[in-house]
């Protein structure tokens, strides 16, 4: 039933631009799988290390102005392209060294600095960054010839991308190195003394999860043809922290739902309300206090409950 | 010359906002180990409802002492029936706070608008007053005097009463106080409204000097914690210490380095979690 | 041939001194039972000699080795293993699962990113065969959340038992058992072959005392008394430690 369940999504994302009813609705499944991607690269730190960070919008950020900057210079889009991600895993790098002198609280407190410092470099280095006006991008690249500059062209491009991260992550979760990489999360003092160098495990996971949220960045970047100071704020790493967590860190589906509806939430409130932060604010209270392992967990355990329910009123009925 | 001189006193002024608004969030971070992102949000909605009370007929002082009171009653209530539930489960009570921070934040954007509000210094502490073969404003004065009488306060508490005791102790090993008869769930909730409280009156004495508007926390809440890891989380004098670097950097920094002054702020807080993880005066690992 | 050697170890936290100059010296293939009374320094003597505490002097030897600056993560490579008196097992996988962990440690597949773990054949034949020496194999995939006490400790000895140590360090197995529990362990322990110097800290006697060849008393943190079994058991001053002085 899950091959079929599979197959029928597969489909129906593939299909997507035909019948979702215009380039508006297209162009938020595109932002869906972007975030999607930046979620489950967050996820392999959160979800499977154990290790929270408030810093990666930072990371995201530092691939997309690489890349805005990179174009703008004249350098090619491929150049470009490789150029950010390259940047992208050598900053996680940084943040590595730095976050993990500490871990749980005083990791998430490291990174939460980190990732302002990244801020305040966008913001107020502005000969660099051109501050709060952003870097234009002024066109899409043109993979193979093959132009982006429509939605729908550009929703296939970020869906195979999308397909490629979620490959590498399935691969990644059934590795040897992520169980161990688990391994760190639950029991870290046991697995030093198993022979396991724990250091080194999370610093090789963060800069695998640096790497998508890179490449996420990079095709945030894309996208919108346009980065500004505020892909970097702590709202935005909270933002993505909370796709993670809603959705159900420590799953692969997790931060997929999590993306959607925290995508879907931000889309609609924003048509509506002026307050997306207070909806946020809010979201983020209610999971934490009704459904803290998260969406999809949380389904499955009540979709546990609700079959346990059904067997048991069918054996008293058989009776 | 006198521009350095300027920029010293600026430092120490700002120093001393810092140094009640750290303190706070040092000793709930050292005892309930929880960064409480809602500090930043604590001394802006401290400062907004000092302007309220301000525009209500307050004069400024009680308005100041409102602010305290309300961040202190508010801090009570969210330590009480939000944190309490979740016990335990640092990272949940971490999450919850920067959800809180959202909420705050947005609802004093709807509640008093976007435009900055400026507040008028205290009538008797207008003016300068030359000193040294310098003027110096004689407000920003104030908030220091202020600050080290706050500080001392401080001080004597933790190392002379017993509720002081308790808070070494909590800080020290907080499921061995426990065991030993301190009412631990109490005194979080106590120590919650003590920092809270600081917070909204450091928002308020701040506001002649800083204004009030949406951003105030965002730009707050990291000074806290760079104090807080450069210091030591639970170390009064950390965070004194800390609250004067950070001022020193926070007003020096834009004049020497236009630039990289958000960069250089951060990086002595860099270098402590490289050489010394625990902080200057900390006792306790990140 | 010395398996595993302690000379002078003396660690201080603050103003508590928790080891006190100890040695001793273990021969291979040896049965050493460390006992003492509560807060006597066993489990921190085991965590110098795993390399989770640094010394403040004194040297571990493993094999001949001098291994008193070799960091922690190492000295499993080693040939050193240990359990825990407070069970620490990985709660989200199965028996199976947490075997293969210890397995996996020594292993150069524990850097792969790419390949299937549950496709290493060879990575999951070694760990049943550990669960069965311990009698667990028929429960081997079930998920360790469902598993009992008792179970949970036999999972611990198995986990320790797949890394073939050399030196085998136990703290505690017997903790919680249930009599016919500590009798299924003790056998189990009885079978493993010699080739596997063991080092057991206990507190309850009888069963460790069946399996004891040479025990070593210690009280505050420093040895007081050393031998073989019959001798440490009638000498007055293990009497002393015990009954107060």
């Amino acid at each position: 039933m899950r091959r079929a369940a599979l197959a029928l999504a597969i489909i129906a994302l593939v299909t997507l631009p035909y019948w979702i009813g215009g380039s508006y609705y297209i162009n938020i499944a595109s932002q869906i799988l972007i975030w999607a991607v930046f979620a489950l690269g967050l996820n392999v730190l959160v979800g499977y290390g154990g290790l929270v960070s408030l810093g990666h919008a930072g990371l995201f950020g530092t691939a997309g102005y690489a890349a805005a900057w990179l174009v703008a210079a004249g350098v090619g889009q491929l150049a470009s392209g490789v150029g950010a991600i390259g940047l992208t895993v050598l900053m996680s790098a940084l943040f590595a060294v730095l976050a993990l002198r500490a871990t749980g609280i005083g990791f998430l407190m490291i990174t939460l600095a980190l990732g302002q410092i990244l801020w305040g470099i966008a913001y107020r280095w502005i000969s660099l960054t051109n501050g709060d006006n952003g870097i234009n991008v002024s066109a899409r690249p043109m993979p193979l010839g093959l132009s982006l500059a429509t939605p729908s062209a550009f929703y296939i491009a970020t869906l195979m991308v999308f397909g490629l991260a979620v490959a590498a992550m399935a691969s990644f979760v059934a590795s040897p190195f992520g169980a161990c990489l688990r391994g760190t999360r639950d029991q870290a003092r046991r697995m030093t003394a198993l022979g396991y160098d724990v250091w080194l495990i999370r610093f090789l996971a963060f800069l695998f999860s640096g790497f998508w949220t890179g490449i996420a960045g990079l095709l945030f970047c894309y996208y919108d043809q346009f980065v500004s100071p505020h892909l970097l704020t702590l709202s935005s790493s909270a933002e993505v922290l909370l796709m993670v967590i809603s959705g159900g860190s420590g799953t692969l589906l997790g931060p997929i739902a999590g993306a959607t509806l925290v995508v879907a939430m931000k889309t609609v409130a924003s048509a509506y309300i002026e307050r997306w932060n207070l909806v946020l604010g809010a979201i983020f209270v209610a999971i934490i206090m009704l459904m803290p392992e998260g969406l999809v967990p949380g389904s499955q355990r009540l979709w546990r409950w609700a079959r346990r329910g059904r067997d048991l009123a069918a054996a008293a009925t058989s009776r | 010359m006198s521009q350095w001189v300027v920029l010293a006193v600026n430092s120490f002024s700002f120093g001393g906002l810092l140094f009640l608004l750290s303190a706070g969030f040092s000793l709930i971070f050292g005892l309930m180990r929880i960064p409480n992102l809602t500090h930043g949000s604590l001394f802006m909605l401290g400062a907004y409802i000092g302007v309220t009370g301000l525009r209500l007929g307050l004069d400024f002082w009680s308005a100041a002492l409102l602010s305290g009171l309300a961040m202190a009653a508010l801090g009570g209530v969210i330590e009480r029936f939000l944190l309490r539930r979740l016990q335990g489960q640092e990272l949940p009570q971490v999450l919850m706070t920067l959800g809180l921070s959202f909420i705050i934040a947005d609802l004093c954007l709807m509640e008093w608008t976007g435009d900055p509000i400026s507040v008028s210094t205290p009538g008797a502490l207008r003016g300068v007053v030359p000193l040294l073969g310098f003027v110096f404003p004689i407000y920003r004065l104030a908030i220091v005097l202020i600050a080290v009488v706050i500080a001392a306060a401080l001080w004597l508490m933790l190392d002379w009463t017993r509720l002081g005791a308790m808070i070494r102790a909590g800080v020290d090993d907080a499921p061995i106080a426990r065991v030993m008869g301190v009412p631990v769930s109490r005194l979080f909730t106590t120590v919650f409204c003590l920092g809270a409280g600081l917070a909204g009156f450091a928002g308020m004495l701040g506001a002649p000097i800083l204004s009030v508007y949406p951003g105030l926390d965002a730009e707050m809440l990291p000074l806290a914690l760079i104090v807080v890891i450069l210091g030591g989380s639970g170390s009064l004098l950390g965070a004194l210490v800390g609250s004067f670097v950070v001022g020193v950097l926070y007003n020096f920094g834009p004049a020497l380095f236009p630039e990289l002054a958000y960069v250089v702020l951060f990086l002595p807080m860099l270098l402590v979690l490289v050489l010394r993880p625990q902080g200057l005066f900390g006792r306790q690992s990140l | 041939m010395i398996a595993l050697e302690a000379r002078a170890l003396s660690k201080s936290f603050g103003g508590l001194r928790v080891s006190t100059d100890v040695s001793f010296a273990v021969e291979a293939g040896e049965r050493r039972l460390i006992i003492g009374p509560n807060g006597a320094g066993k489990t921190t003597l085991f965590n110098l000699i795993t390399g989770e505490l640094r010394p403040d002097s004194g040297s571990v030897h493993l094999l001949g080795r001098d291994i008193t600056s070799v960091p922690s993560r190492r000295r499993a490579h080693l040939g050193l293993a240990r359990t825990y008196q407070i069970i620490t097992l990985f709660p989200q996988d199965t028996l199976l699962g947490n075997v293969m962990l210890a397995l996996l440690g020594l292993s150069p597949l524990r850097w792969n990113p790419i390949v299937r773990l549950t496709s290493q054949s060879a990575l999951l034949e070694e760990p049943r065969e550990a669960l069965a020496r311990v009698g667990l194999d028929g429960i081997a995939d079930r998920p360790l959340a469902e598993t009992s006490y008792g179970e949970r400790r036999r999972v611990e000895i198995a986990m320790a038992l797949a890394q073939r140590p050399k030196v085998l360090l136990l703290d505690e197995p017997f903790a919680g058992l249930s009599i016919p529990e500590r009798r299924q362990v003790l056998e189990l322990l009885l079978a493993i072959p010699r080739d596997t110097t063991i080092v057991m800290i206990e507190h309850d006697m009888d069963v460790a005392l069946e399996f004891a060849e040479r025990i070593t008393l210690l009280h505050f943190g420093a040895v007081i008394v050393e031998g073989t079994r019959g001798e440490v058991v009638a000498d007055p001053r293990t009497r002393e430690v015990y009954l107060g002085a």
